[in-house]
């Protein structure tokens, strides 16, 4: 039995100790919000934190996560109101929306270290993270936005 | 053009009262004002099916639906797709500014699939341009009648009544009543005839023209929207399916009893190959299906399967791109012919030749194509994540034998659409699993491995140019062909030529006013699906043309900027009939109103030199600009990208400007988005994007091999100047792409000298 915390909610799983993260939130507790996009961590769209860290959920198998405190976009903010939350609407960043959840999650925690990234230091955090769409230069505004909110 | 907005004229829609028709129900109580502006005569609406209480309208043709509550809230349903233009929130703005509603009041309905709406095919970048009149007269027409309803219960003329934010107000008096409270009454009067609606002064509308925030904005940052991936049903049950691995291919012999060991696994199932051609058919193959999307996977790496692959197992990219370039050297099908270019090249002082190559593309979308259906009772309904609820309808009937509309489909958000959701293939494996299944709920899932092998691709395609130049270094004369395998194989096994879609997106449509110019196209055929993709056959035909005119202006030793004016000419309508263009497409749009105004193409590129300070700083030694333009989706768009290429080669886009002309616009800041999101893209094009076979087999299977462009290699700031436009609304959402190829690689030309004639860039060393 693998117990670990989510979105502050313990939580306990029976299943397959190899099944990532992903398909548990998803498919198991319906916490859609995280978004699988490639299945081989190379697009961020179902990052979430595993302890704070950003994570990609496709990589980290329920083994992995156990003991671990999980947050989700669901949890990020009980109301949907933290500052990169407020800026991404401010700043109109999504377009199909698809990705910006996993987007949010890695901006996250990347402010949680750096209230004022530079250009550079936001580039290198977020290219793991793909948008199809192209939002990159409205993530890229948002987050200093946030960023200045937070500091 | 201003004249037709104005008086708003909608040729064929005709507003009809329904809100005593008895099909009516679900959200509209009874007493509803409903309105429906719709296509087609009224004897050709269909009765209604169980769906319509919720998204009420719909056995009626309208393209749009409204209906007011008396409680005031409004009702629009959106019948297209949205999948990131903003197009849900954009249509029902249209109707609303009209209208003078209060945003806040109104709620916004996802239809279902039904040809009673019209068109839903979200694609080819035209629902304002298709349904901007419709939606505008549905919004005017309910209007008028609430006016005319409160002037009746105040017994004053209607000429002292006003429409206003909600409320109809008796000037004089100063009296005013609700919507709501005028509902009723207004429902119960006939629809003012197309002629008769009177439209909003410009200075009075309300959301056009004004920045408005997507109505799903919340939902998308909080991670509640429901796109197709996060749909779930009771019992539902998940598919993972292994499909042929060459196009064509079938299934010969398999074993299962390894994936039948994997826990949570509950069944195999076989789904027959597609019958030529491959249209929107399941390729076919063996699923697994499971109680998770995870077992599902994995019990399908335990299948062990025997392919029987079929003709196109010896497709190879490297082979194929010689045959089309040498097919590009000979003479092809003619498609547009001004003058005698063959003569024009036997007296020229001078002339130019180049071939171009531009590969096959995946779409990848960042949700892979998802479906869920449910079989019941000899009908289907699904979920789907569909630009194409319609096609959606007739696919599955299809596959299961069915009637069209004894298919639901209800749309959820796409994670991203680009074309590949306007093919509903995947739809028709979910509802064939779930008739296998015994109608239990079935989810397929694709994996990105999937979506990248299992495409409709972008057509790769091989290209030939040739101009003369006079003395002066004037271009006289410009010979075209461009060779690739057709959308048109879809439908015809035996396509050898693409069509006039194809021909109409930068092959038959160049812009130049040039005394000899011919366009050809010449015979390739398919070995993998073809599809369409963002701006479609643009993506090749105004690559490889608009990098030749910047070839031909270094020939000439000008500035390309300049050449490229110079080349156009001082703008005209073309007319395509006079230069041997049999058939031109125009985007599905009539002539009359979207002609191709060349005047509009100068103005864009000449804005585009200004806001880039083009031709302020000297080129070279690693850092250049680069110029394009193009008309298409009747829209005019030009490109500048700035590059910077370091000493390893390395490229990078520190800024670029798109400048477009798309005629009247409704919610600038979704134009703006999607011309940045369309630089994008396109810089992913130029880039890295390749798809490519080998032994029929395609060779690229996720992110690491058919890369997009990332944060750190999109550009890093893409400015758009949107052109102030009284003409009809003009596409948005592809328009961008076509311009920035060329305009890149001619600013990697501007930095480094290289041409680069192949795409992508990356498989051309720099330094």
């Amino acid at each position: 039995m693998i117990k670990l915390k989510i979105n502050g909610r313990e939580r306990s799983f029976d299943g397959d100790p190899e099944m990532p993260l992903l398909w548990y939130l998803r498919d198991e507790i319906d916490l859609t919000g995280t978004k699988f996009g490639c299945g081989a961590g190379l697009c961020g769209a179902c990052t979430v934190h595993k302890n704070g860290e950003a994570v990609r959920s496709c990589q980290t198998s329920m083994k992995d996560a156990a003991g671990k405190s999980i947050t989700t976009i669901e949890g990020l903010s009980p109301n949907g109101q933290h500052p990169l939350q407020k800026a991404w609407m401010e700043a109109n960043v999504p377009q199909c929306g698809y990705c910006q959840t996993g987007q949010i999650m890695q901006a996250a925690a990347l402010l949680k270290k750096n209230h004022k990234p530079s250009d550079k230091e936001i580039d290198d955090a977020m290219s793991g993270n793909i948008c199809r769409c192209g939002t990159y230069q409205r993530i890229r505004s948002a987050i200093h936005a946030a960023g200045k909110e937070m500091a | 053009m201003s004249d037709h907005i104005e008086n708003g004229l909608v040729e064929n829609g005709v507003v009809e009262n329904i809100s005593r028709r008895s099909l009516i129900g679900g959200v509209f109580s009874a007493g509803a004002l409903v309105l429906a502006a719709r296509i087609l005569p009224e004897e050709a609406w269909a009765d209604t099916n169980e769906y319509h209480g919720k998204a009420a309208s719909s056995a009626l043709r309208p393209s749009i639906y409204l209906g007011i509550e008396p409680d005031g809230t409004i009702y629009i349903v959106t019948h297209r797709s949205e999948m990131g233009t903003g197009i849900r929130t954009t249509l029902p703005l249209v109707a609303a500014d009209e209208l003078d509603a209060d945003w806040s009041k109104v709620k916004i309905e996802q239809g279902i699939g039904d040809k009673a709406y019209g068109d839903q095919n979200t694609d080819g970048s035209k629902s304002i341009r298709g349904f901007f009149e419709a939606f505008r007269e549905s919004g005017a027409s309910a209007r008028m009648m609430l006016v005319s309803a409160a002037a009746k219960q105040w017994n004053v003329p209607e000429s002292e009544c006003a429409a206003k934010f909600h409320e109809v107000v008796h000037t004089p008096s100063g009296k005013k009543l609700g919507y709501g409270a005028l509902a009723t009454a207004a429902g119960k009067l006939p629809v003012p005839k197309p002629a008769d609606v009177k439209y909003k002064p410009k200075s009075e509308w309300r959301y056009i023209g004004k920045e408005s925030k997507i109505a799903d904005l919340a939902d998308i940052c909080t991670g509640k929207a429901t796109f197709g991936m996060d749909i779930k049903r009771q019992g539902m049950l998940y598919a993972s399916i292994e499909r042929p691995p060459v196009m064509g291919g079938k299934v010969q012999s398999f074993d299962d009893k390894a994936a039948r060991q994997v826990k949570g696994v509950s069944g195999i199932e076989t789904i027959d190959g597609f019958k030529p051609p491959y249209t929107f058919q399941p390729l076919g193959g063996v699923a697994v299906i499971a109680n998770s999307t995870w077992a599902a996977i994995q019990g399908r790496k335990k299948l062990k399967i025997e392919w029987n692959n079929g003709e196109n197992a010896a497709h190879d990219s490297e082979q194929y791109r010689k045959e089309l370039l040498t097919t590009a050297r000979k003479p092809g099908k003619v498609v547009r012919n001004i003058g005698d270019v063959d003569a024009a090249f036997a007296k020229a002082s001078k002339t130019v030749e180049a071939e171009y190559y531009a590969p096959l593309l995946a779409h990848a979308t960042m949700e892979p194509p998802v479906a869920v259906a449910e079989f019941k009772g000899n009908k289907v309904e699904c979920w789907v994540p569909t630009q194409n609820p319609q096609a959606v309808q007739d696919t599955v009937a299809g596959a299961l034998g069915l009637k069209p509309e004894d298919v639901t489909c209800h749309v959820t958000l796409l994670g991203g659409g680009f074309g590949r959701k306007s093919k509903p293939d995947y739809v028709a494996e979910a509802a064939i699993l779930s008739k296998k299944q015994g109608g239990k709920p079935v989810k397929v899932v694709w994996t990105r491995e999937d979506d990248i092998k299992f495409d409709y691709y972008h057509s790769v395609a091989g290209m030939y140019h040739k101009a003369a130049l006079d003395s002066n270094g004037k271009a006289t004369a410009w010979l075209h062909r461009s060779v690739f395998p057709s959308i048109s194989s879809m439908n015809d096994a035996s396509s050898m030529y693409g069509f006039d879609v194809e021909y109409g997106m930068g092959l038959n449509d160049m812009p130049w006013d040039l005394p000899n110019h011919r366009a050809e196209n010449g015979p390739a055929k398919a070995h993998v699906r073809i599809g369409w993709l963002r701006s479609v056959a643009n993506i090749y035909h105004v690559f490889s043309g608009l990098s030749f005119a910047d070839e031909l202006a270094h020939a000439a030793g000008r500035d390309s900027l300049e050449y490229q004016l110079e080349m156009i000419g001082p703008g005209k309508i073309i007319d395509f009939k006079s230069q041997g263009v049999a058939n031109y497409w125009n985007y599905g749009e009539s002539y009359e109103k979207f002609p191709f105004d060349s005047k509009r193409l100068r103005h864009v590129l000449e804005v585009a030199g200004e806001k880039s300070g083009w031709g302020k700083r000297k080129s070279g030694n690693g850092w250049g600009l680069g110029i394009a333009a193009a008309r298409s989706f009747t829209s005019y768009v030009a490109s500048v990208v700035e590059v910077e290429v370091d000493k390893a080669g390395k490229i990078r886009i520190p800024r670029a400007w798109q400048v477009a002309d798309v005629g009247m616009v409704i919610n600038p800041e979704r134009v703006r988005s999607q011309f940045e999101g369309a630089a994008v893209m396109a810089a992913g094009i130029g880039l890295t994007g390749e798809i490519s076979v080998a032994d029929g087999r395609v060779q690229q299977s996720n992110f690491n091999n058919y890369q997009v462009a990332r944060m750190n290699q999109a550009p890093m700031q893409t400015d758009v100047h949107i052109i102030e436009s009284t003409a009809l609304p003009g596409g948005v959402g592809e328009p961008g792409v076509p311009p920035f190829v060329p305009a890149f690689a001619n600013a990697i030309f501007a930095a480094t000298g290289k041409r680069v004639r192949d795409l992508p860039f990356s498989k051309t060393k720099l330094v």
